[in-house]
């Protein structure tokens, strides 16, 4: 279902440069950001980027696939323990996913997430690969 | 409830109407004070919302209050839960709760997108994870915290298949194997097509009024003791630990107090077993066994129609088919159901208290309702 340009425009800090929101009451980093902070209901926040780095803590490999997404079958997502502490879900991608393992490093890049509807926007966010330390 | 499945010739509101009018047929009632519908999505599975009037409406109840309300597929639990304060407040005395959901209207694509709009849309389904891939994250999970193995998951479908056979209502009322389970096609790692609940047409009812006026109808019926309803993280990558239901656990604490009742005195369960995996960390949520034994426990029959816990009598989300917004009402029908004695083959022997547990997404709601027979 296509959105309006601005449903994805706005995501552009999180899905481009992964801003997540520290907390400057108890330094809990909240990745989306939030407006209230649900460790200590602190309301003011100082933007930091996340490193990208983490592991893998669990992950699946998609076989049959939601609309827009069947070219990339089979592929692998996952949710990933970021350096920073927190957990974030992405694809993981440049790998053979049948050999993937929990508590494998990855690291996150910039890339190609859909394309909504035939004519429509081409979106961009964050996926994760093996991390190989280059 | 009425028969379910993919129901072509038949219309939301024709599923709706015939489930209602079956429970209004039941309690011998032809007029009621109002009207809850619970339903996921209307908009994108019917391009139908404002379902409250639409039930109402067709229900030949015009201008009777009706009150659509959703938590995804734990919209049905809510529209008891809804049905149960207007009865408590006084403001009703036949609260009417309807749920349904009636998926067939789109294609499988379609269907897919509508559901995964339970999940966080912009952080988890706009990355190309599935709810079988959502629970498979939790059983990969679960898997390696407890050494839960591919033949114990695999295990409550064939069980849930095995009471659903015995279910006339079902969608899928037939027993399937170990081996049919675990050589279905893979859906998302580890999740298989025999894990998955499917997608259904389907609507159930229930008339909820204050007991001294329950006492008066000379009708069987049963009565909700404990009511318990929480909410947790929308993303499943923000809660600490992906093997837990947490949201499931504080439910069941909560309607259990109200019930004042504890898991042990509990004599069967309904649970949103939308997934294989689900109905294992939800055991584990309820008490009913410690994290990790959900697995074996299955494999060893506690939770067979003839185990120490039945769960699932009715062939659950799997076999029974799960129209996402009908399955909490249908959960507390099977419970009436079996308290009132007439689930003929699949009655549970002297099932006397019963828990349903209905979920909202990969677990950011949770319905608990807890029913006693009189
Ligand atoms: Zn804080």
């Amino acid at each position: 279902m296509a959105m309006h340009v601005a449903r994805n425009w706005r995501e552009t800090p999180e899905r481009y440069r992964m801003e997540a929101a520290k907390c400057k009451k108890c330094s809990a980093i909240h990745f989306p950001a939030r407006l209230i902070c649900p460790e200590c209901q602190g309301r003011e926040f100082a933007t930091v980027r996340l490193s990208g780095k983490g592991e893998l803590a669990t992950f699946t490999i998609i076989r049959i696939a939601p609309t827009g997404f069947g070219d990339l079958v089979p592929y692998a997502v996952g949710i990933v323990k970021m350096d920073e502490g927190i957990h974030v879900m992405a694809q993981i991608v440049d790998c053979n996913p049948e050999e993937l393992k929990i508590g494998d490093r990855v690291v996150s890049q910039f890339r190609r997430i859909n394309q909504e509807g035939k004519n429509g926007m081409i979106l961009y966010g964050y996926k994760f690969v093996p991390d190989l330390g280059l | 409830m009425t028969k379910w499945g993919e129901l072509w010739e038949k219309s939301l509101r024709d599923i709706s109407v015939e489930a209602a009018l079956k429970c209004l047929d039941d309690a011998g009632v032809d007029k009621v004070d109002s009207i809850t519908v619970g339903t996921m999505s209307g908009g994108l599975f019917n391009a139908q919302e404002h379902l409250g009037s639409l039930v109402a409406d067709y229900l030949g109840q015009r201008f009777v209050p009706a009150t659509r309300v959703e938590s995804a597929c734990a919209s049905g639990g809510l529209a008891v839960k809804n049905a149960y304060m207007e009865v408590a407040s006084g403001l009703s005395q036949y609260a009417l709760a309807v749920g349904v959901e009636k998926m067939t209207d789109v294609d499988g694509g379609d269907a897919t997108f509508a559901l995964a709009t339970a999940s966080d849309y912009d952080y988890e389904a706009f990355h190309g994870i599935t709810f079988p891939g959502l629970y498979a994250l939790m059983a990969v999970a679960h898997m390696k915290k407890y050494g839960t193995s591919l033949e114990q998951l695999a295990q409550v479908s064939v069980k849930n298949h095995h009471n659903g056979s015995l279910n006339p209502h079902a969608q899928f009322p037939c027993a399937v194997t170990l081996d049919q389970v675990m050589t279905s096609t893979m859906v998302a790692d580890p999740m298989r097509l025999l894990h998955c609940s499917p997608i259904t047409d389907g609507s159930a009812a229930v008339l909820l009024v204050p007991l001294t006026v329950a006492k008066k109808m000379n009708k069987p019926y049963a009565v909700i003791t404990g009511i318990g309803h929480a909410s947790d993280t929308i993303a499943l990558c923000q809660r600490k630990d992906f093997a837990k239901l947490e949201v499931v656990e504080v439910a069941a604490q909560r309607a259990l107090k109200m019930a004042g009742k504890t898991i042990r005195d509990i004599d069967f369960a309904e649970v949103h077993d939308c997934f294989s995996i689900a109905e294992i960390i939800v055991m584990e949520a309820l008490g009913v066994v410690e994290s990790g034994q959900g697995g074996p426990a299955t494999v060893n029959g506690l939770t067979a129609l003839d185990g120490d816990f039945p769960i699932n009598p009715s062939g659950g989300l799997k076999s029974k088919g799960h129209p996402v917004g009908a399955t909490g009402v249908a959960q507390v029908v099977e419970a009436v159901i079996q308290l009132r004695g007439q689930a003929g083959p699949r009655q549970i022997k002297n099932a006397r208290t019963a828990l349903t547990q209905n979920m909202g997404g990969s677990g950011a709601s949770s319905i608990i309702h807890i029913l006693e027979a009189r």
